[in-house]
Order: structure tokens, then C-alpha cells, then sequence
């Protein structure tokens, strides 16, 4: 057959319009979960922290996280009222099982939970040379483990310590906001678990979602906001003094 | 013509080894094409620089806890048991585990009868660093050994006069 300019001409478009599906490669596998409607978040509502170690246990049993290694994990702080600069700062096994009573009574104490901080503009993501760590389209950092090579370019790279490589299948490994959870209608397992509401996963796209309310209403900060990474974990009533 | 062309042969003299050179870099410029399309994923850069199927993949894992709605489903009634209580709002796998298990086959899965005596102090043990408004108890000096729903009933602990149970 003689292709002749007229019908490369008709053939273009649809070349065109056949590559658009070789692009879309294969099909999300939630159907009714839509990417572009969710942008996630979590609000951490430290004056209800009791320290209690459950998400930490139940971020364990969900995500199968090796023993010694935490993808969220509870941090005690011990200010003295004269020396907000240097906070003492304990968390035996991530503060999985609870904490033993204070040293010292005197001062403030309180709790912080911390986990992946969700940046938008997330360092870890942008050091990765082979695309393996990313923020996938709904605002979650996430890590492809097929694809990541150990490299530890993105653990270095983190500021808040997130990540860490898994020892059996060294890969870099981190919080997903249990994305395996939220894609089905389901909050984190730290969030399920968390007995006094001090942990509430966010939607910030859901215009229902109470998120909107409490931001407007509260004294709400983020950890390190001199790094400009656009963290999505939203801390109420943070001391100073937590690093 | 064809003398403009042996004039520009005759100046470019070595044009013809030229011309082998971009042949091999095309031919390597195909080879490139043809192998990275078929390393490269089909879903790399749906989403960015990165595969799109890993996204599918990471929401594809099984969930562990089933979610309070799950179980309210069923238990009914500890739902009624708990909903004017102080635990009210402690989601029934803070404190029972993880049990999609159960929730998927409640039959042959089976959750474990909790102790009392080790659960509760999990969270209300007096600790300095705990908000002052939680209700805290140094546990050696408030029960003396004895486990706690001897008095307080776990779905809606606050003690009644008729007694926890």
C-alpha cells in the first residue's frame, strides 16, 4: 500500500489519540477512589497525647515495620522552665510500650508523636536518582520498594528522620499514611488506635472534612517550617522546644 | 547540480566518513529507543517521574485492623454499652488488637479475652508527662493487685451505684 500524505494525515490523530492510552499504562486498582479528590494530612493534637505507645504498636502490626525500626514513634520531652533551648528528650523502643515514670517531675513534660511530615515540597523525594520515592498526585510521599536501590540518598536527605532502610529487604522504607487503608474509606492504624483522638488523619481537599475548622481555630504549627518542605502534619499546642 | 555536488564532495573531501559516523550514532540513537521502551514501565511518568502502578500496588496490601465501623457492624451492642461512657470514643481496636481477621472469617478467628490488670495501665498509669485533665492512677496505690473490672467495666468504666457490672 502507497501511504500518500492524505492518509498519513488521517492516520496521525489517531496514532495520537491511540499513544494517550499507552501513556495512561494500567488501570488504578481502587475504582472508586479518585487520585485528584483527596489531598492527605494529619493533625496532631498534642495536649490529648498520653503517650500510651498504641499507634506505634499498631503502625508495627499493620505495616509489618521490623522490630528496632519505627515509622511513627512517640518522643517525651522534659523542658526545665529556664532552658527551652536544650529540651531533654527521651523515647525507649520508639515509646512503644509506654514510658517509665519521669526522672524529673519538675518543668514541663509532654509527648509528641512524630511520623512522616508528608511535605509537599519533600526533600527526601527530590535526592532520589532513580524515581523511586515520590508524592503521588493525593499528597502522599511514598516509596516505590521495586524500584529503590538502598541507596540512602532519601534517609540522609530527610529532616525529620522518617525513613530508614528496611534490613530484610534493603529498601528505603516510611510512613504511606497507611495508603493501603485511606484509598478504602479507612483511617491510618495509628489513627484507629489512638485512644484519646490525638492523632486524626486530614483530607484537606474534603471540604467536610473537621480539619478545615480546627486549623482556622487553633494555634497550629508544623515541625521545622525554616526548611520550607510544606509539611502536612499539622501539630496543635507544639512547644517551642520540640526540634 | 551534480557538479555542485562533486564541488562540495571535493571540499569536504572525508564527508563520506561523516556521513558512516551519524549513521552509527542514529542506529545507536534506535538501539537506545527500543531498549529503554522496553526496560522502561508503561505507567513511568503517568503521575511524574516515577512508576504510576506503584501507586496501585502500595493501596493494594491487606489491612490488619478492620476499623470501628467494621466491628459496630456486629457488636451492636457494646456500641450501646460505650456511647454515654467515658470510652466513648477509643475505637474498639485500641484496646482488642488488630482483628480484620476475625471481622473477615468471625467464626474460626476468635478475638483473645483481654487482662485487665496489664490493658488498662497502658494508658492510665500516672505519668508526669501525661495532660493533667487524663485520668491517671498510680496502679500499686489505687488497686492493690487487684484487676481493674473488679470495680470499673472497660466499655464504660465510671463506677455506678449499682455497682461495674
Amino acid at each position: 500500500m502507497n501511504l500518500t500524505r492524505r492518509h498519513l494525515l488521517l492516520l496521525l490523530p489517531a496514532a495520537g489519540a491511540a499513544w494517550k492510552y499507552v501513556l495512561a499504562g494500567t488501570p488504578e486498582a481502587a475504582p472508586n477512589y479518585k487520585l485528584t479528590e483527596h489531598w492527605w494530612g494529619m493533625l496532631i493534637d498534642l495536649p490529648k497525647c498520653i503517650g500510651c505507645g498504641n499507634c506505634v504498636r499498631a503502625c508495627q502490626s499493620e505495616n509489618e515495620v521490623p522490630d528496632g525500626y519505627f515509622r511513627t514513634w512517640v518522643e517525651r520531652y522534659h523542658v526545665t522552665d529556664y532552658d527551652i533551648e536544650n529540651p531533654q528528650v527521651d523515647s525507649p523502643e520508639g515509646g512503644k510500650h509506654g514510658f517509665p515514670p519521669a526522672k524529673d517531675e519538675t518543668g514541663k513534660n509532654f509527648f509528641v508523636p512524630k511520623l512522616c511530615n508528608h511535605c509537599v515540597e519533600s526533600p527526601c523525594t527530590q535526592v532520589c536518582p532513580v524515581g523511586a520515592t515520590f508524592v503521588s498526585p493525593d499528597g502522599v510521599v511514598m516509596v516505590d520498594k521495586t524500584y529503590c536501590l538502598g541507596c540512602r540518598y532519601c534517609v540522609q536527605a530527610c529532616p525529620y528522620g522518617c525513613r530508614f532502610i528496611n534490613p530484610k529487604t534493603k529498601t528505603a522504607e516510611k510512613c504511606t499514611l497507611c495508603y493501603h487503608r485511606i484509598t478504602k474509606g479507612l483511617t491510618t492504624a495509628c489513627c484507629e488506635t489512638c485512644p484519646t483522638g490525638a492523632r486524626q488523619l486530614a483530607d484537606l481537599k474534603n471540604p467536610k472534612d473537621p480539619i478545615h475548622e480546627f486549623l482556622k481555630t487553633h494555634s497550629v504549627q508544623v515541625l521545622k517550617p525554616y526548611m520550607a518542605t510544606h509539611a502536612k502534619v499539622y501539630y496543635n499546642g507544639l512547644d517551642g522546644s520540640v526540634r | 547540480m551534480a557538479g555542485d555536488r562533486a564541488y562540495a564532495m571535493n571540499t569536504f573531501k572525508d564527508a563520506g566518513h561523516l556521513f558512516r559516523l551519524a549513521g552509527v550514532f542514529v542506529a545507536g540513537i534506535l538501539v537506545f529507543l527500543v531498549v529503554r521502551g522496553f526496560l522502561v514501565p508503561k505507567s513511568f511518568g503517568e503521575y511524574g517521574h516515577y512508576r504510576g502502578a506503584a501507586l496501585a500496588e502500595l493501596a493494594a496490601r491487606p489491612v490488619n485492623y478492620a476499623g470501628h465501623e467494621t466491628c459496630e457492624a456486629c457488636h451492636t451492642e457494646v456500641l450501646e454499652k460505650k456511647k454515654d461512657g467515658k470510652h466513648a470514643h477509643v475505637n474498639c481496636e485500641a484496646c482488642h488488637g488488630a482483628l480484620a481477621k476475625h471481622a473477615d472469617d468471625p467464626a474460626s478467628v476468635t478475638p483473645e479475652k483481654l487482662d485487665t490488670a496489664v490493658l488498662c495501665v497502658k494508658c492510665h498509669e500516672a505519668n508526669a508527662a501525661k495532660p493533667k485533665s487524663f485520668p491517671q492512677v498510680v496502679s500499686a496505690d489505687h488497686a492493690s493487685g487487684m484487676p481493674c473490672d473488679t470495680c470499673h467495666q472497660p466499655h464504660s468504666p465510671a463506677m455506678t451505684a449499682e455497682g461495674a457490672k
